[in-house]
């Protein structure tokens, strides 16, 4: 059956005769070529097309993604809504008032012309035709604006260089153009660890083999000398070692023209390994089908690889088999995480030293595999072979059935050492960190290594303080009550210490979250709420998914990032996704809605993306409700000077023009306004809390635009009608008078709004305004337009000259005197950093000193390595001593105290972490 | 596999040109003009604003004040004794003369030319049924389709020209004036807009079946003289946007003296005592500014004056209550950090 997991291909071929082979053979994913790939290193491909259409992997499993929404939309949503129901009341009362006085009054009005006895629906129809009046109300041009702005903002991002991947050579990339407000919004943050705030950039670093530690002193094994001497003395462990090293992955090398070979790894350890053996004088020089070709000391090495156990999340430990071409030997070579592999050592062999080396390792931050041989019987292997295959031919629960036959193999292992990878921190990661928690986003590190090394990689990275600064807290425990109590323990100290200045964090493991999440969701919720930091081991992808969407539904936004195929589901999950185009792929950075080459973007990503996005289109969405209420304000007023029956002031003709030209185009360039400048943005961080907390857009902010736009229609209307009285009083030169002067406002009240000013603004609004007159002598020019003259012959009068400066004085002294109130007197924190700003240079700033302040400022970033930082010397204790461990030795290399039993490091090849 | 399908985000020349408005703008870069909103600034521009509206007040009001008006109210007055209780009845009743002799005084010396217009109020000229109903199209050449005229359309099958409510309820209340026993004339010739006249009311259309029908609105029309020569309709077809207007009788093209006291016949046939409204004949002469408004100069005193207030109270504040530029101390996360 099709289905959508491009992972799994379970089937069977058998061939018929004249093929003289016809046994079964299984079939997986590694015989399948899924759609759209591209075939390398191969002339030709033989096969069947399996599935086609919908029925492929990619068709399968390409859903309906659900639209996401902004938290921005929605208020606007809501807002639209507020006023849809205002619009309503209007009609109403209105409309009823309307009928009333039509009962009354316009009875006796003869010119009029009413019929006595009308038909009784009549009655609605001077409700409809406030319904048609006010119907602008709600501003269409809004949609169409926020789109333009919206897909903009996208393009920013795509154009930025300064999110530009030079080493990749990869642009940052917004897939989704409708969420950018939302970056400026993000309140918490679930990052994935590696590739993520790593580079996922393997490099061999220490080993342990047999009793003895390499690459302590220098930090580089390679260049041990011991090491060194070792292999050319042949140590037989050593060289065993070695062995596994090179054979005990899927890497492929291929050798380049120019003689020097080049590995092809799916998975970066094994990469880092067989380069690392490469470099010891172990070269796996060309694998050919089943045979293997190792080049040891100048000696040639033949090995057949007779099968593969493959690594899956479950066993967490890969092993070959392979067949000794000179002495014949079967041979077993395993690797895996230290849980997985050492349980399989033969009886009576001490794993101590092993233990310790694990543990010193992962204390460093370093990944580590554990490497074991064993030679087999003949008989062994061939009565295992068979069930091999048989299970995998099976077509129901295959991988299951796999997993028991390898585990047959996988015992009485003879342990060989420990190899320590080290996975660098990518450039810029502690500072990014930094800066996003100073603006107020919580951070959740979601990995499915171990507790550890997750929590020396989060000290690494500023995700967490050490005493007496920051506090961990544990939540672990196998057992639902073990997790239950643990988990209640901690809720309590996070609730008692919340208001102390301390940074709390806790951890929790993949198990226990399970357990968590199956029974005490609550408790967890409002752990949730009251912790800002947190870190989840051993999480599996989809339980990342799940943490995504506890935290959304406790109404926060979320921002998920991660790089590898297992963070696909949470950045789905997430409001907004953003994905790393690392090594692991593009998967990651294809499901995303934004996709970056470095961790150390998402400042920026967030900080000015986001934070622009989010004030440009509070002003957008604002003042698009502002210009159509003005408009329909001044309509109610006319009505009730025309009897209340509905007759518009403004013709057709102005009112389209109104709301698709003359206020569109100039608040557009509100994609160019920024309120304070980038740097100063990255030095107060703390400002993205205006953005977090939807200070820019909300009902309050929303009720100053609503009766800023009364107030208007109000000065406007008066102005108007008192100044075009008696004589002047023409419907359609009255009528332009007050259009003109919304026109004047509006182009006032951006530019009171705007806070930098491009010539494309100054050139927007201005020039909108000219327009505006050419339109209308246009119009006025036509003989058959019921404008014909008239704009002429307002320009010729003094009169509306003078009523639109009065117009202008009027509607806009006292909203710019609460303004300057309000900036000097009450200032929010922007107002502050905006005066802080502008008066440190001159009025005119121009742009090359902003960009050469930025480069200082990238300069800063000096890539941090994973080695301990020397300078954070303070002890980190656990406040709760449940941990048997808690007072553990010191270790002498590592200023950190280590807190929790700490097994071992797995890592494994492609940290698949199947869900 | 990973590697060989295409990029996410597709490849892009890198560096490109690195200068360029273009450029700028794609890095959001342009070189902008931020203005700061300094204490200083804004108190200028507030008494430069007081400072340059007072005067102009004032300047608006001497215009004002130099129209010459004579505004009198006819409709009560015009009533014979006898109908007092039952306006309707006279003004209905065709047999009744509707002639009325009224006399003004001119109080100050009015210079020609003297525009007479005639004021309504209570009227709702600008009543969407009443607005509407009318066809430019008619108006321009003489046909109509449509149904834009309703309800004063067709007149027993025949179109009605000109049509609709506007055409229909023509104001028709005449005046003439003496002064003494001299009579004043009065242009009536251009008092409506040389554009409506020439491109929106056709030479070669004629009034037909206008006013046959039972019910008689208003004025009636020389079916020998073509729309664009009937300028009272013309001017009555300007529809007035506010329930209270003035419309062009005509001009006098001379000077009333001081003391001088005009008499105005008037045919009273205008039916405005159904819906309560009022009806004055008024002289005026004009300025730079229009007729007679003392609304802009007044509004721009108390702007101006209001203006002129603010810039002090804001100096005020400033002096006694001044703010540094931006202390980025008063951060509220600074602050808190300091406290602790």
């Amino acid at each position: 059956m099709p289905d959508k997991d491009i992972r799994r291909f379970d089937a069977n071929i058998r061939l018929f005769p004249p093929f003289i082979d016809n046994d079964i053979c299984p079939l997986t994913i590694n015989n399948t070529l899924l759609q759209s790939c591209y075939l390398r290193n191969t002339e030709w491909a033989c096969g069947v097309a399996v599935y086609t259409g919908n029925e492929t992997k990619l068709g399968m499993s390409s859903g309906v993604p659900e639209p996401k929404l902004t938290a921005m939309d929605a208020m606007i949503d809501k807002l639209t809504g507020a006023i849809f129901l205002f619009q309503l009341t209007v009609v109403v009362v209105l409309g009823s008032a309307g009928n009333v006085w039509k009962d009354t009054e316009a009875h006796k009005q003869w010119y009029v012309k009413y019929d006595y006895d009308e038909p009784w629906y009549q009655i609605l129809v001077i409700p409809l035709r406030f319904e048609l009046l006010c119907s602008i109300m709600i501003p269409i041009s809004i949609k169409v604006s926020l789109d333009f702005v919206k897909s903009l903002y996208a393009k920013f991002i795509d154009w930025d260089e300064e999110m530009y991947d030079l080493e990749n050579n990869t642009p940052a990339h917004a897939a989704n153009t409708a969420i950018s407000e939302d970056l400026g919004q993000v309140e918490y943050i679930l990052t994935d660890k590696t590739g993520t705030l790593t580079e996922n950039k393997m490099i061999f670093r220490k080993c342990c083999v047999g009793d003895t530690f390499y690459g302590n002193e220098c930090g580089d094994a390679l260049r041990d000398v011991e090491l060194l001497n070792a292999i050319a003395n042949g140590s037989p462990h050593v060289i065993k070692f070695l062995t596994v090293m090179t054979l005990c992955n899927t890497v492929i090398p291929i050798k380049s023209p120019s003689g020097s070979i080049l590995y092809k790894a799916q998975s970066q350890d094994e990469d880092a390994l067989v380069n690392a053996a490469a470099n010891l004088h172990m070269v796996l020089v060309s694998k050919n089908g089943n045979n293997a070709e190792i080049h040891f000391n100048r000696r040639m090495i033949q090995y057949e690889i007779l099968d593969i156990l493959e690594f899956t999340s479950d066993r967490k430990r890969m092993s070959v088999v392979v067949l000794d071409c000179q002495s014949g030997k079967i041979i077993l070579l395993s690797k895996g995480a230290d849980e997985a592999i050492l349980p399989c050592a033969y009886s009576g062999r001490q794993t101590k030293t092993f233990l310790d080396a694990v543990d010193k390792y992962a204390q460093l931050g370093l990944r580590t595999l554990c490497f074991g041989w064993r030679e087999l019987e003949s008989e062994e292997y061939t009565e295992w072979s068979r069930s091999f295959k048989e299970a995998n031919s099976a077509l129901n629960d295959r991988e299951w059935k796999v997993a028991e036959v390898c585990e047959k193999l996988e015992h009485s292992l003879e342990i060989l050492g420990v190899s320590a990878i080290e996975d660098r921190l990518q450039g810029g990661v502690p500072e990014t960190i930094e800066i996003l928690r100073q603006s107020g986003i919580n951070f959740w590190m979601l990995t499915g290594d171990k507790q550890s090394t997750a929590i020396q990689i989060a000290l690494l990275c500023n995700l967490i303080s050490s005493e007496p600064k920051g506090q961990l807290l544990y939540i672990n425990g196998r057992t639902e009550d073990e997790v239950a109590r643990s988990l209640e323990r901690v809720l309590r100290t996070m609730r008692i210490t919340s208001s102390e200045p301390k940074e709390l964090a806790f951890v929790v493991d993949g198990w226990a979250l399970e357990i968590i999440l199956t029974h005490y969701t609550e408790a967890f919720t409002e752990l949730a709420v009251l912790s800002k930091t947190a870190l989840c081991c051993r999480v599996t992808p989809s339980q990342k998914a799940q943490l995504v969407k506890l935290l959304k539904s406790c109404d926060y936004r979320t921002l998920a990032i991660g790089d590898g195929g297992n963070d696909v589901r949470m950045i789905q999950q997430a409001d907004i996704g953003v994905g790393i185009s690392g090594r692991e792929g593009l998967q990651a950075a294809r499901a995303a809605d934004y996709s970056i080459g470095k961790f150390r973007f998402l400042k920026r990503l967030i900080l000015v993306h986001g934070r622009y996005s989010y004030n440009r289109t509070a002003f957008l969405s604002q003042y698009s409700f502002y210009k159509s209420l003005l408009i329909c304000f001044i309509q109610i007023l006319f009505s009730f000077l025309s009897g209340i029956a509905g007759t518009s002031l403004f013709n057709s003709v102005s009112l389209m023009a109104y709301n698709v030209f003359y206020t569109s185009i100039p608040v557009l360039t509100t994609i160019l306004d920024k309120d304070l400048s980038e740097k100063t943005v990255m030095q107060n961080p703390e400002i993205l809390l205006y953005c977090q907390a939807g200070r820019l857009l909300n009902p309050s902010t929303f009720a100053g635009w609503f009766g800023r736009s009364l107030y208007h229609a109000i000065v406007i209307f008066l102005i108007t009608i008192h100044a075009y009285a008696n004589e002047k009083s023409e419907m359609e030169e009255l009528s332009m008078v007050a259009l003109s002067g919304s026109i004047w406002l509006q182009a006032f009240v951006v530019t009171l709004e705007m806070n930098s000013f491009t010539f494309v603004q100054l050139l927007a609004i201005w020039g909108n305004c000219i327009a505006f007159y050419v339109i209308n002598f246009f119009i006025s020019s036509i003989p058959s337009s019921g404008m014909y003259t008239i704009m002429f012959r307002l320009c010729r009068q003094p009169s509306y000259w003078i009523s639109l400066v009065l117009i202008s004085g009027v509607g806009m002294g006292p909203v710019l005197a609460l303004k300057y109130f309000r900036y000097t007197y009450r200032p929010s924190a922007i107002n502050i950093l905006q005066k802080a700003e502008r008066s440190r240079g001159p009025m005119y700033t121009l742009v090359n000193l902003e960009s050469q302040l930025r480069s200082d400022k990238g300069n800063m970033m000096v890539p941090i390595s994973t080695t301990p930082v020397k300078n954070k010397s303070s002890v980190y204790e656990p406040l709760l001593s449940d941990s048997p461990m808690a007072s553990r030795r010191p270790l002498a290399s590592s200023s950190f105290d280590i807190f929790q039993p700490t097994h071992s490091r797995t890592s494994h090849p492609r940290n698949i972490k199947a869900n | 596999m990973e590697e060989a399908s295409t990029s996410a985000s597709g490849g892009r020349a890198f560096p490109r040109a690195r200068s360029g408005l273009y450029y700028r703008f794609t890095q959001q870069n342009l070189p902008a003009w931020k203005p700061a909103m300094t204490s200083g600034c804004l108190i200028a521009m507030f008494l430069i604003i007081g400072v340059a509206f007072v005067p102009f007040g004032l300047v608006c009001l001497h215009a004002s004040n130099h129209v010459a008006e004579i505004i009198h109210r006819y409709d009560v007055d015009c009533i014979p004794n006898g109908y007092k209780g039952n306006k309707q009845a006279y003004i209905k009743d065709s047999s009744i003369s509707k002639n009325c002799t009224q006399e003004v005084k001119v109080l100050n010396h009015m210079k020609a030319p003297i525009y007479v217009y005639y004021e309504l109020e209570n009227f709702y000229q600008n009543h969407r049924r009443y607005v509407k109903s009318r066809s430019d199209k008619q108006l321009r050449y003489g046909e109509y389709t449509g149904t834009s005229c309703s309800p004063v359309e067709w007149d027993n099958g025949h179109p009605i020209v000109p049509c609709g409510l506007i055409a229909w309820s023509l104001f028709n209340d005449t005046y003439s004036f003496t002064c003494g026993s001299k009579e004043i004339k009065v242009n009536r010739k251009n008092i409506s807009w040389k554009s409506d006249r020439e491109h929106k009311f056709g030479k070669d259309v004629y009034p037909s079946n206008f006013q046959n029908g039972s019910l008689i609105g208003g004025g009636k029309l020389d079916p020998a003289v073509p729309l664009s020569e009937q300028e009272d309709l013309i001017v009555w077809m300007r529809t007035a946007a506010l329930p209270k207007f003035r419309k062009l009788y005509g001009v006098i093209e001379e000077d009333l003296q001081v003391e001088e006291t005009i008499t105005i016949l008037i045919t009273n046939n205008y039916n405005t005592y159904g819906f309560g409204g009022k009806k004055s004949i008024v002289l005026s002469t004009t300025t730079w500014l229009g007729g007679k408004n003392d609304f802009l100069g007044y509004a721009y005193l108390v702007t101006g004056s209001l203006s002129i207030f603010m810039s002090i109270l804001f100096a005020l504040i400033h002096v006694k209550n001044p703010r540094p530029p931006g202390d980025p101390n008063c951060l509220s996360w600074n602050r808190k950090n300091s406290s602790s």
